[in-house]
């Protein structure tokens, strides 16, 4: 058993709990777009995120435990099971994105399973969020904002790379053939969500809130 | 706009998501307190500005944030190499072994 203190960092009882994309929603009240959306987003909010730190030696075993999860040792991979993902970042670093509320319970699990390992778990999901790109003109709308090749030889599904997005960073994902995802930074989350509206809107764009 | 082979994600990637780190293999005195002030000197302020090839490091800031070595040629601006922390050029290797060997001078714009 590790010897780190780790603590519930959710509030409990009656905290309301706000997306970053509360105030651009209130700000920028979308009506539905006319006629068939070519774009279509939406924000998966209040998911958990924990950056893991180690060599795959240390991780694989006790992370595989946990989450069920492989860790992916390709370079831009990622693995999916159902709502959990296990993404690489860099050769020593992944990105665990499970369900909401679920931080507490996985990095004292983790860390029951890893020991004393030389390894790191941080928890980031009050600093970043999750929105979903889909309908027929996702990609053109991801397209005019990165330099990153998105072409499906070249992004096929399960990919994911951290990039210049929008002049700033995101991560960008394909999960399936229908679905992109940006995982991005909270404080950017009204300045994306407008550029995206804007970037979309001769497509026809809408959001949809889950 | 070009590419930049990352040797961490294994694959090119735009030059925006790069940046130059300044010259690589840069080598700490072994026993600080032994070093005279010019060799410490040295080693803290004066960096090669050589017309030709140079070994850099760069860092993959918007991609894995890794650094890594780069041979360019700061003349064609032309990467020769690009190579994981911790390792030595295999390019300028190749190149010293073939002069050695009394090979002619190869243009440095002929290395793929
Ligand atoms: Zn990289």
């Amino acid at each position: 058993m590790s010897k780190v203190e780790v603590f519930q960092q959710q509030p409990s009882g009656a905290v309301a709990a706000e997306s970053p994309f509360h105030f651009s929603r209130q700000r920028n009240p979308l009506a539905p777009a006319k006629g068939e959306a070519g774009v279509i987003m939406a924000e998966r909010p209040f998911l958990t995120h924990l950056i893991l730190r180690g060599t795959p030696e240390v991780l694989l075993g006790g992370v595989r435990n946990v989450t069920g999860l492989t860790l992916p040792q390709t370079p831009c991979s990622m693995n999916s099971k159902e709502d959990k993902s296990l993404q690489w970042l860099a050769p020593d670093e992944w990105l665990l994105i499970l369900p909401p509320g679920s931080e507490f319970s996985t990095e004292k699990a983790l860390r029951g399973e890893l020991g004393d390992g030389s390894y790191a778990i941080v928890n980031v999901s009050g600093g970043q969020t999750v929105l979903e790109l889909s309908g027929p003109n996702a990609r053109e709308v991801l397209m005019k904002s990165t330099s990153c090749d998105l072409h499906p030889r070249t992004f096929p599904e399960g990919r994911g790379v951290s990039t210049v997005f929008a002049k700033t960073g995101a991560i960008i994902r394909r999960p399936d053939a229908q679905r992109w995802e940006l995982v991005i930074r909270r404080s950017f989350a009204d300045y994306l969500y407008r550029w995206l509206l804007s970037a979309g809107a001769e497509y026809g764009i809408t959001t949809q809130e889950r | 706009m070009f590419y930049i082979h990352c040797p961490y994600c294994n694959e090119r990637r735009s030059e925006e998501e790069f940046h130059a780190k300044g010259q690589a293999h840069l080598m700490r005195p072994a026993n600080p307190e032994e070093a005279s002030d010019r060799e410490w000197g040295d080693y803290l302020f004066f960096r090669d500005n050589p017309r030709g090839l140079h070994q850099e490091m760069w860092v993959h800031a918007a991609g894995c944030r890794k650094f890594f070595n780069i041979l360019r040629n700061t003349v064609s601006y032309e990467i020769l190499e690009t190579y994981p922390m911790g390792e030595q050029s295999s390019v300028l290797a190749e190149m010293t072994a073939g002069r050695e060997r009394g090979e002619p001078r190869r243009a440095a714009g002929a290395v793929a």
